[in-house]
C-alpha cells in the first residue's frame, strides 16, 4: 500500500463509479420552524451560527438500485448493517486467523462504506477503524430519507461531463498528470504521477481538503473531519472547514472580485432572501477542479436555519465548460458538540516526501535490475 | 470586583496608573459596539511594525541570513541576490524594556535560530505561526465577532483562531496556534492562549519559546481604526520572568480590504520538495 492520501484519491473514483433512480427536485426548502422559534441575530436575520458534522451516510450520488428515499424500517436496516460492520472492524483480530489471500481481500463491496474504504486502502486495507469517524445516519430533508444528495438531476447522479469536459481530460491524461482526485475518472495514479509534487492532488498537497470538504459545495468527506464552523456578522459570514483549515469568509452584499484575482475556494459574497443565506460564488483557480470543473465554476449556495440545531445546506453547481447542464444537491447540517481541533496538515506533511521519494527509489531499483 | 466596575469607581486616570502599560484602559467609542454592549472589534486588521524581523529594538541589518565578512557581516550566499530587498529594517522593538529575558542556557538557543535561520524558522516553510507572531506578520487579518462567537482568521497560511467563550478546559493535545479562551474585562478582550507547541518562533531573529509557553493576549480598541494589542508572554522554561510586549493594530482602511488568499504551502514546494523530483530543477 501507498501512503494514506494517495489512496484517497481512488476514493473519489469510487464514488463516482456508484450508480442510481429518481426524484423531482422540489427547488423550494420550506422552513420548518415558525418565523418566531428560528434564533436570531439582532440584525433579525436567522442565527446561523454554530459547529456543525456534516458525516452522514447519504452519498452525494444514489446508489444503484435505490429508491430516491427509503423508508424508516429500510433507513434502520441499512443504518444497522452498517454499524455491525464498524463493530466488527473495531474488534481485536483474532491472532488464530486464517492468513489474507494472496494479493489482499478483492471481494466485492457489500455497501456504499465498504466501497470508499475498500478503494482507499486497496485489497490490503487502509485505515484502522479508529481512525474514521463517518456518518451513522441518512440525512433527512423534508421527512424524506435520503439516498443521494444530489436532487438534481432527479436520478441522483452529476451529470455526465460535455464533450469539452471529455477533451479537456482526454488531454490531460496524454500529459501525465496527478489531478486525479479532482477528475473523478477511472485512472488513479497514471504513469509519470509521481515525478513532482505538483502533479499530486491538492489534498495530499495539504492546499485543499479530500474531495469537496471545504468548498464550494461542501461535502461530505465521508471518511472523517466533516466539523464546520460558522461565525456570522452583519457584513461577513465564516464558513470553516475543519480539515486543512480552510475558512471561507462570504462577503455581505458586496461585488465580486475582479475576474483576474482567482481564489482557491472562488470569491464568495452572499445576501438574505428572507430567511435563506444565499452565497454567489466564482473567481475559483484553474487548480481548484472540483470534480473536473475550470475556473469557471459558478456555485450557489443556500442555507437555511430549519431548527435549533439544523441546517439545510442546498447548492447549485454550473459550469458550461464541464456540464450541459447545472445540478443541485441538498443535505442537512447538523449541529454538534464536538470540538474542532487545529488540522495542522503541511507541517508534518512527511507523506508528500515519501512519495516523491519512493518513486525515485523504486525507478532506481529498476534500473539497476535492468542493467543486470 | 470587574475591571468596568472598578472603573466607573475610580476613574479612567487612576486606573491607568493602577494597571501600568495599560493604555488599554481607554475606552472604544461607544458608537461601534456590538448588541450586547461589548465594543465592536470586526473588521481586517493589520500590525504596522518591524517586530515579525526581530520584537526586540534592532539597528538595520544587511539580511536575514549572514555569514561573517573581511568587514563585518554580510548576507549569507542562499539569500546574496535579494540585495536590499533581503534586508532587515530598523525597528525599536515591541518588548518592554527592550529586552528578552532570556535564561543563560536559552541565548546559546536563540543564537543558533538565529545563525540557522535559514533552517529553523518555520515561517520560512510556511508553517502556522503561532501566538502572537501571527498577530504581527506583515499579513492582515479578519476579527469575526458576534455576540455568541469570536474567531481570527489571518491570510498568512490561512491560519484560524477559534476563540472559546466559554473554557472547554485543557486543550487535549498542543498544536501550533493553541487554545484560545477569550473573556471581557470591561471593554478589553483578554483571550489567555494555552496548548501551544515548541515549534513556532517570535519572529526571524531567532526568538523562541518552549511548549510552556502561555500567552494572555488583550485586545483593546482606543479609536474606530485602532486596537491596542498587548501580549504578557509566561514561559518559564525559556524566561526568568513574564514579559509583554505591545503594539497598536490598525484597520485597513481601503474600501474593498478583505482578505485574499496567502496558502503559501504552494510556493515553498520546490525547497520542501525540490531535491525529490524525477528531474530536479538546476539549482
Amino acid at each position: 500500500m501507498r501512503n494514506r492520501f494517495i489512496s484517497r484519491a481512488a476514493v473519489l473514483i469510487a464514488l463516482g463509479l456508484i450508480c442510481l433512480t429518481a426524484r423531482p427536485a422540489t427547488g423550494q426548502v420550506k422552513n420548518a420552524t415558525a418565523k418566531s422559534a428560528v434564533p436570531r441575530m439582532p440584525d433579525g436575520h436567522p442565527d446561523l451560527q454554530g459547529t456543525y458534522d456534516l458525516a452522514t451516510m447519504t452519498p452525494l450520488e444514489r446508489q444503484r438500485g435505490l429508491p430516491p428515499s427509503l423508508t424508516r424500517e429500510q433507513a434502520e436496516a441499512l443504518e444497522k448493517a452498517e454499524l455491525a460492520r464498524r463493530d466488527e472492524d473495531n474488534r481485536p483480530s483474532d491472532p488464530n486467523r486464517a492468513p489474507p489471500p494472496v494479493g489482499g481481500d478483492t471481494s466485492a463491496p457489500h455497501s456504499f462504506f465498504e466501497a470508499l474504504e475498500k478503494a482507499g486502502g486497496g485489497a490490503v486495507g487502509g485505515y484502522n477503524r479508529f481512525w474514521l469517524n463517518q456518518g451513522a445516519t441518512y440525512t433527512v430533508v423534508e421527512g424524506q430519507i435520503r439516498t443521494s444528495i444530489v436532487v438534481d438531476p432527479p436520478d441522483g447522479h452529476v451529470p455526465a461531463y460535455n464533450a469539452a469536459a471529455l477533451k479537456r481530460i482526454a488531454a490531460a491524461r496524454a500529459t501525465p498528470t496527478s489531478t486525479a482526485a479532482e477528475r473523478q475518472d477511472a485512472v488513479a495514479e497514471p504513469p509519470g504521477a509521481y515525478d513532482n509534487p505538483e502533479q499530486r492532488p491538492l489534498s495530499e498537497r495539504c492546499l485543499l481538503g479530500f474531495g469537496s470538504t471545504s468548498g464550494p459545495p461542501a461535502l461530505p468527506d465521508y471518511f472523517y473531519n466533516d466539523l464546520h464552523q460558522i461565525v456570522q456578522t452583519s457584513d461577513s459570514i465564516m464558513i470553516l472547514s475543519e480539515m486543512i483549515h480552510d475558512a471561507r469568509i462570504v462577503r455581505m452584499n458586496a461585488q465580486h472580485l475582479p475576474k483576474n484575482i482567482r481564489r482557491w475556494m472562488g470569491d464568495s459574497v452572499g445576501h438574505w432572501e428572507g430567511d435563506r443565506l444565499v452565497i454567489d460564488t466564482t473567481n475559483f483557480t484553474d487548480k481548484t477542479r472540483f470534480r473536473g470543473a475550470t475556473e469557471n465554476l459558478h456555485v450557489i449556495e443556500r442555507l437555511t436555519r430549519v431548527d435549533d440545531k439544523t441546517l439545510l445546506y442546498r447548492f447549485t453547481v454550473e459550469d458550461p465548460d464541464t456540464w450541459d447542464r447545472s445540478w443541485t444537491g441538498e443535505y442537512t447540517w447538523p449541529a454538534t458538540d464536538q470540538r474542532m481541533f487545529e488540522y495542522a496538515c503541511h507541517e508534518a506533511n512527511y507523506a508528500l516526501t515519501d512519495v516523491l521519494r519512493g518513486a525515485r527509489q523504486q525507478e532506481a531499483q529498476e534500473a539497476a535490475k535492468a542493467k543486470k | 470586583m470587574g475591571t468596568k466596575a472598578f472603573l466607573l469607581a475610580t476613574g479612567p486616570l487612576v486606573l491607568a496608573l493602577v494597571l501600568p502599560g495599560s493604555s488599554t484602559a481607554q475606552t472604544a467609542n461607544s458608537s461601534s459596539r456590538l448588541a450586547n454592549g461589548k465594543p465592536d472589534l470586526n473588521g481586517i486588521w493589520q500590525a504596522l511594525n518591524e517586530a515579525n524581523y526581530d520584537v526586540e529594538a534592532h539597528v538595520a541589518r544587511p539580511a536575514m541570513a549572514l555569514r561573517a565578512g573581511s568587514y563585518g557581516p554580510v548576507p549569507a550566499s542562499a539569500v546574496l541576490a535579494l540585495g536590499a530587498v533581503g534586508s532587515v529594517p530598523p525597528g525599536l522593538g515591541v518588548v518592554e524594556g527592550g529586552e528578552l529575558p532570556y535564561k543563560p542556557e536559552a541565548l546559546a538557543k536563540r543564537k543558533q535560530n538565529k545563525d540557522d535561520w535559514l533552517n529553523l524558522d518555520p515561517e520560512i516553510k510556511c508553517y502556522l505561526p503561532g501566538v502572537p507572531r501571527a498577530t504581527y506578520m506583515p499579513y492582515p487579518f479578519q476579527i469575526l465577532q458576534s455576540t455568541s462567537a469570536i474567531t481570527f482568521a489571518y491570510e498568512y497560511a490561512g491560519a484560524v483562531r477559534n476563540i472559546y467563550l466559554k473554557d472547554p478546559g485543557l486543550p487535549p493535545a498542543d498544536s501550533w496556534m493553541g487554545q484560545s479562551v477569550g473573556h471581557w474585562e470591561g471593554d478589553t478582550l483578554v483571550i489567555d492562549v494555552t496548548g501551544l507547541n515548541d515549534q513556532t518562533r517570535f519572529d526571524r531573529a531567532g526568538n523562541f519559546h518552549s511548549d510552556k509557553l502561555h500567552v494572555i493576549e488583550r485586545y483593546t480598541r482606543t479609536s474606530p481604526d485602532v486596537i491596542s494589542y498587548e501580549a504578557t508572554i509566561e514561559d518559564p522554561e525559556v524566561f526568568t520572568r513574564p514579559w509583554k510586549m505591545t503594539m497598536p493594530l490598525y484597520r485597513r482602511q481601503e474600501k474593498n480590504a478583505q482578505l485574499l488568499d496567502f496558502k503559501c504551502v504552494e510556493f515553498v514546494e520546490e525547497l520542501l520538495y525540490g531535491p525529490y523530483r524525477k528531474h530536479p530543477l538546476n539549482k
